[in-house]
């Protein structure tokens, strides 16, 4: 078993500078991650493959994650003065946090037999700044997992040798497993729905609404 | 003829028929199908092809991996969108006489994948299917039951009047429009000379 967190220490020492943030997780898996600022991610990699004491010599998994912008409602303890009197009283204070994308990453060591180790970068937000370099040139194994998120998150991979959708054809505009991603709709036809299908099914079935234009609704 | 005329005279010894009888046993019994598999159902399909359910008993053992040289489309899987085209396209390509199994959930629906970004809900948008089978795999016996009764329905087209096999007529087409790759979904989504939705009507 790998010391995460000490990993951590030992990369803000070998590399200062790099945006490298220790994420402990307090749930039971105790699965423990490194927060890496994009464009340092290359630099990371490159010590983690090397490096002689923890030799992470293998990509196993890229993955995506979408989070969305959400705001959270905190209550915040403050001292007021009330006429005259100091009080202490409760504030809810709103912080909004702009949607992001996340790529993950687990290595391991094949000769040390360790791992995994996972590795998080961020992109600015969901829409404009969505590029993070690809760690193709470092592990081939990324190539094709890093077109798939590329294809079903959007992510763009700067360095990635060849960089098109994997699943999908290439005219397709969306990403499918982006959180707002709307499905076309082809609902015309369920014979047994139940909970979001039904509702889907049922809004399918009657005709939109006035001001929208009208769909081809021959079937 | 006279069935009774047909047995009197089979019992002594001369054995009668019909043109058309005769032209579709041969044919019923040599349907050479299409060698191509989609996903996990295609594993089934080629166990039904091997020495233990042995579908050259049918006169099917003949994959042909030309679709010029089948008779039979087993779509035997998930139809993803972005394989509906070739698939389409494939069958373009069969000469008639040609007939289409979908075999499984998912090339009758989606199957377990309907409500997947990239799944057909069912080749029967795009193609003609003579025979659907039910089941995630179905067993090989259900394919030789699909094929049994795809032999049943060939034995029953007649090769002439108004009502004769398809092939034979000149005003329904025997190519389907290959569909596009579009923006956000294939286009068009179905095709309306093969497949309407069937009215459901449900209870609330
Ligand atoms: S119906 Fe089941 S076994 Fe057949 S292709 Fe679909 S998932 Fe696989």
């Amino acid at each position: 078993m790998i010391d995460t967190e000490s990993i951590a220490n030992e990369l803000k020492t070998a590399l200062p500078g790099c945006g490298i943030e220790f994420v402990a997780n307090p749930s039971p898996s105790a699965q423990s991650s490194l927060l890496i600022q994009g464009t340092d991610l290359v630099a990371v990699a490159q010590w983690l493959k090397d490096h002689s004491e923890y030799r992470f010599d293998y990509l196993s998994n890229v993955t995506g994650v979408d989070h969305l912008e959400k705001t959270i409602k905190e209550k915040v303890k403050k001292t007021q003065v009330v006429d005259g009197e100091e009080q202490e009283v409760e504030e809810t204070v709103e912080q909004t946090i702009p949607g992001y994308l996340e790529v993950v990453y687990h290595l391991y060591s094949m000769p040390l037999r360790h791992g995994p180790l996972i590795l998080r970068a961020r992109t600015g937000n969901r829409s404009n700044d969505v590029a993070l370099p690809s760690l193709t040139p470092i592990w081939r194994s990324a190539e094709f997992q890093e077109r798939e998120i590329f294809d079903l998150y959007g992510v763009t991979f700067d360095g990635h040798p060849d960089l098109r959708r994997l699943l999908m054809w290439d005219e397709f505009e969306d990403h499918p497993m982006r959180k707002d991603y709307v499905e076309p709709d082809d609902y015309e036809y369920e014979p047994t729905p139940h909970g979001p299908v039904l509702e889907r099914a049922n809004a399918h079935q009657t005709p939109p609404s006035t001001d929208a234009p009208s769909e081809t609704q021959s079937d | 003829m006279d069935e009774g005329l047909r047995g009197e005279l089979s019992k002594h010894g001369v054995f009668t028929t019909t043109l058309e009888g005769l032209h579709n046993w041969g044919r019923r019994n040599s349907v050479w199908p299409l060698q191509f598999g989609l996903a996990c159902c295609a594993i089934e399909m080629i166990a039904t092809s091997m020495a233990r359910y042995d579908l050259a008993r049918f006169g099917a053992e003949v994959f042909r991996p030309s679709p010029r040289q089948a008779d039979l489309m087993i779509v035997a899987g998930t139809v993803t969108k972005k394989m509906a085209p070739q698939v389409v396209r494939l069958y373009n390509q069969m000469p008639e006489p040609k007939y289409v199994i979908a075999m499984g959930a998912c090339a009758i629906s989606g199957g377990p994948f309907k409500q997947g970004y990239n799944v057909l809900k069912g080749i029967d948008r795009y193609l003609p299917v003579d025979v659907h089978i039910p089941g995630c795999p179905p067993r090989p016996e259900a394919l030789i039951h699909a094929f049994m009764t795809l032999q049943r329905r060939i034995d029953a087209q007649s090769l002439t009047g108004p009502n004769r096999a398809r092939h034979l007529r000149s005003d329904v087409d025997s190519e389907f429009p290959v569909p596009q790759f579009g923006a956000h979904d294939l286009h068009p989504p179905s095709n309306p000379k093969t497949w309407t939705p069937p009215q459901s009507v449900r209870s609330q």
